[in-house]
């Protein structure tokens, strides 16, 4: 302001500098008030966790061949979405499989380790295909190179419970790096 | 720009060091020092004052509108099943969602405080004379854009409040001749409210409206900057500069406004805290009533502060039917602002700009008592002395409001009788209030109970809300027992003074807590079972459960007192009610009692007694949800009072093939209310 008035430029400079000041912290103070609130809100969901994995019922050792062939089962559970409660519904799907004569099964998660698609079964190639990068993988869940998968496909946890029924322990990873980390 | 500050120097100088290196490069690319120039170095005529902060101040709550509602978009969706369950999850659930909510909303009421406060500022200073006139009708025009933000954002939260307030304004929208009709149906999406009445209304809120609003702010401000600002006469102080002083005096006033707005938010928080009481950050802010139901009334429904005048306005037509209410709803408003459109051109006389003054203060002032008037009637109530009108309503009560009995009983006189009329109207301006606040009460009730629901561990069903309050015992019952058992039946805790009152008036028992322990009690008390609560007003009177709990119940030789005690515990544990920690021991002493030939089982039915059914009501469960549903569905059924059922309709059976009464939901929902068996949220 000193140049626009002929007082004693040096108070005014000191005058002008605190005006300013002050204009700034009261204007930016109001201002970052909602600015504040807003940024509160949007990082809301990083507070958000989905949860333990849980084991969860996926089909029934005896409805399940044992001939070595993985079989698409959906994942159903309760399900929340912010506000919204779902009784029993789809959440994902699993591949089973049981070889001959055991009583015990493995799975894969039908996630795929690269970017998260849908990995489909390819029965003629006799390997599992996803359709997104072409990423394949041995029905064993190999990966079959060249690959843009990192990683083979994630095995899930398994558990026969006491009425035969097959249990698998229903967890997302990370996707696009090698180890396998679960999403907390 | 007339008027670029001469003194100030606005070539830019080589700068050094990297910084103003780069600054340098860019300023070359963009020239943003000349527009930052530009924008600080305004002259203002006569220094700063706080008079010209108004219009800043709404820039400023503009921009906190547009920040918090782009916020608030990134969690809301329109649609009947998910609007108010966004927002309740915004509110409720989301960190620091009630507060960007809060600031929403009542920044919003700030708007059009401050709308006020900027108009009257333009207007008695005269500063919509030549030239400025086209920036006048601009300003007058974004008045009008922020009023329908406000209007459309009042539904978005799809509550009872938003819901019928816009029902209300879209009918008077209707109200316009010949498109009206169309106009309605446009606005509200369909013949209907629902998906695309809210999907509309957000898009007008969030982006038509504001959209509209900033292209009509950017000519706005180029306009103001043309004209330069109007210095309020006489000019005693020497001109300054826009940058910094009256950006320090609109800085200062920006916060106060954002001071006020937080103040107003953590009001209730602070008297919480004083109180000792714990703060629940779901309760600050924003209100957030019980999800619409077009179902049910909502007797609280009124706008929001700011339209509370043209409410009341709208009373002035009552009487005068539909052109009445368009008269009150559109002619008289738009020929307000058609006048207030006017102005530049009435303020060319000097005469002239003293009407528009006037005017504008008129206008303002007859809003202001236009609004007290509606909080007078709404609350009157709460100061008006009831007790003294109680002539009123006796008299009334008596004649039944018959003119000519009103006449007889105050001797036919005329002045007295006006005089009655006086008092009637004052008596009843208390009832409607008294009726108001009830609603205001029940509705707060309302808001309560959606939000404990929605917060189960369950969640919202996909259905929505609504579909969570209508599946509820606590808020269905109290409305289904009103409506089909009330006329009969008296629900009251016996211990209450007004009790005996109720009970006189019923003609049935009373179902408060039935089955419980202290219902059970009253049963077997020889003073009570052929009282008022009980049998008294029944055709059971003097049946022969009034003759044995009189005669033989109550003589000791026949029933030990710890007998009975175990008989009401039993009962109640038949319930499945709470037995007051009776033992097991005593439970299993008065079911043995129960179906002991000798005793209850001589006409009871109950365990394996072989007593037939018809004679008296099943024991078998009595008084479980399955008993209660089984008895109001059909009382004349075997297990129940085939031959002697005293008035008590079958609720759950259709008469001539037509549909029951009540829906089997219904009387679920009837059986859980009077067993107390709803959801209580957790510490409740």
């Amino acid at each position: 302001m000193s140049e626009h008035t002929k007082a004693d430029p040096a108070t005014e400079g000191r005058r002008g500098f605190i005006t300013k000041a002050l204009a700034i912290c009261c204007g930016g103070l109001a201002t970052l008030t909602p600015v504040g609130a807003a940024i509160w809100a949007v990082l809301d969901p990083l507070r958000r966790t989905a949860g333990a994995g849980s084991f969860l019922r996926v089909a029934d050792l005896a409805n399940l061949p044992d001939d070595g062939q993985p079989r698409q089962f959906p994942v159903i559970t309760d399900r929340v979405d912010a506000w919204t409660g779902y009784d029993a519904e789809p959440i994902g799907a699993v591949y089973v499989k049981r070889e001959k004569g055991s009583d015990t099964v493995e799975a894969l998660s039908a996630t795929c380790p690269h970017a998260g698609c849908f990995v489909e079964m390819d029965k003629e190639s006799k390997c599992f295909r996803c359709p997104c990068h072409n990423s394949a993988f041995t029905l064993d869940g190999g990966i079959v190179a060249p690959s843009p998968s990192p990683r083979p496909m994630d095995s899930l946890e398994c558990q026969i419970d006491k009425s035969g029924s097959i249990l698998v322990k229903w967890q997302n990873f990370y996707t696009g790096i090698e180890e396998k980390v679960a999403r907390p | 720009m007339s008027t670029t500050a001469p003194q100030a120097d606005s070539t830019p100088k080589p700068s050094s060091g990297l910084l103003g290196g780069l600054a340098d490069w860019f300023d070359d690319r963009t020239g943003y020092r000349a527009l930052v120039h530009e924008a600080l170095y305004e002259r203002v005529p006569g220094g700063a004052r706080w008079r010209y902060v108004w219009g800043s101040c709404l820039v400023f709550a503009f921009m906190t509108q547009v920040i918090t509602g782009l916020v608030l978009w990134a969690s809301y969706s329109a649609s009947a099943q998910t609007a108010w369950e966004s927002v309740y999850y915004i509110q409720h659930e989301m960190a620091g969602g009630w507060l960007l909510r809060g600031i929403h909303h009542v920044m919003a009421q700030a708007m059009v405080v401050l709308l006020a406060l900027h108009l009257m500022q333009v207007v008695i200073d005269g500063a919509y004379r030549a030239p400025r006139e086209v920036n006048f009708w601009l300003g007058l025009i974004l008045m009008q854009l922020v009023l329908g933000m406000a209007l459309t954002g009042y539904l978005l939260p799809w509550d009872q409040k938003g819901y019928w307030a816009t029902r209300v304004a879209t009918n008077l929208a209707g109200l316009v001749p010949l498109v009206g009709p169309s106009l309605q149906q446009l606005v509200v999406g369909g013949p209907d409210y629902g998906h695309h009445t809210l999907t509309r209304f957000f898009a007008l809120h969030a982006g038509f409206l504001p959209a509209t609003l900033v292209g009509f702010l950017v000519l706005h401000l180029t306009l103001f900057r043309k004209h330069g600002l109007h210095a309020k006469q006489p000019i005693t102080k020497p001109d300054a500069m826009f940058w910094p002083d009256q950006v320090l005096k609109d800085a200062v006033a920006m916060l106060a406004v954002m001071a006020v707005v937080l103040g107003v938010i953590l009001m209730p928080a602070l008297r919480a805290m004083l109180a000792g009481e714990p703060i629940v950050t779901g309760h600050l802010g924003a209100e957030l009533g019980a999800p619409a139901d077009p179902s049910q009334p909502y007797a609280a429904a009124r706008p929001e502060w700011y339209f509370l005048f043209l409410f009341q306005f709208l009373k002035v037509f009552e009487g005068w039917g539909a052109s009445g209410e368009f008269l009150g709803a559109i002619v008289v408003p738009g020929l307000t602002l058609g006048l207030m459109f006017l102005m530049p051109i009435i303020g060319r006389w000097k005469l002239g700009h003293r009407f528009n003054v006037a005017f504008t203060l008129a206008i303002l002032a007859g809003a202001g008592l236009l609004t007290a008037m509606a909080l007078h009637e709404d609350y009157y109530a709460l100061w008006a002395d009831k007790t003294a009108y109680a002539d009123v309503e006796e008299l009334l009560k008596k004649t039944g409001g018959d003119e000519q009995q009103l006449a007889a009983a105050l001797g036919n006189d005329e002045a007295k009788l006006a005089e009655f009329e006086k008092r009637r109207h004052e008596y009843e301006a208390i009832r409607k209030s008294e009726a108001f606040l009830v609603a205001v009460k029940q509705a707060k009730a309302d808001a309560e109970r959606a939000v404990d629901l929605a917060g189960r561990p369950e969640k919202i069903p996909p259905a929505g809300a609504l579909s969570l309050v209508r599946s509820d015992p606590l808020s269905q019952g109290p409305l289904l027992f009103a409506q089909h058992c009330a006329s009969c039946h008296a629900h009251i805790d016996p211990a209450k003074p007004e009790a005996a009152a109720i009970f006189a008036q019923a003609s049935a028992a009373n179902l408060f807590e039935f089955g419980g322990l202290v219902w059970a009690r009253g049963l077997l008390d020889p003073e009570q079972v052929a009282g008022p609560a009980y049998f008294g007003n029944t055709a059971h009177s003097d049946g022969d459960m009034v003759s044995f709990v009189t005669d033989e119940l109550s003589d000791p030789d026949l029933w030990k007192p710890d007998e009975v005690e175990a008989v009401i515990v039993a009962l109640a544990a038949e319930a499945e009610l709470p037995t007051g920690g009776a033992s097991a021991d005593l439970v299993a002493k008065g079911r043995g009692l129960m179906a002991d030939t000798d005793r209850c089982g001589s006409c009871h039915a109950y365990a394996d007694n072989e007593t037939e059914l018809g004679y008296a009501p099943d024991l078998n469960g009595w008084g479980s949800r399955e008993w209660l549903v089984g008895i109001i569905t059909d009382p004349t059924h075997q297990r129940f009072y085939p031959e002697d059922n005293d008035r008590m309709p079958s609720f759950g059976v259709g008469s001539n093939g037509g549909p029951p009464t009540l829906t089997e939901d219904q009387i679920g929902l009837i059986a859980d209310w009077l067993r107390g068996s709803w959801y209580r949220p957790a510490g409740h």
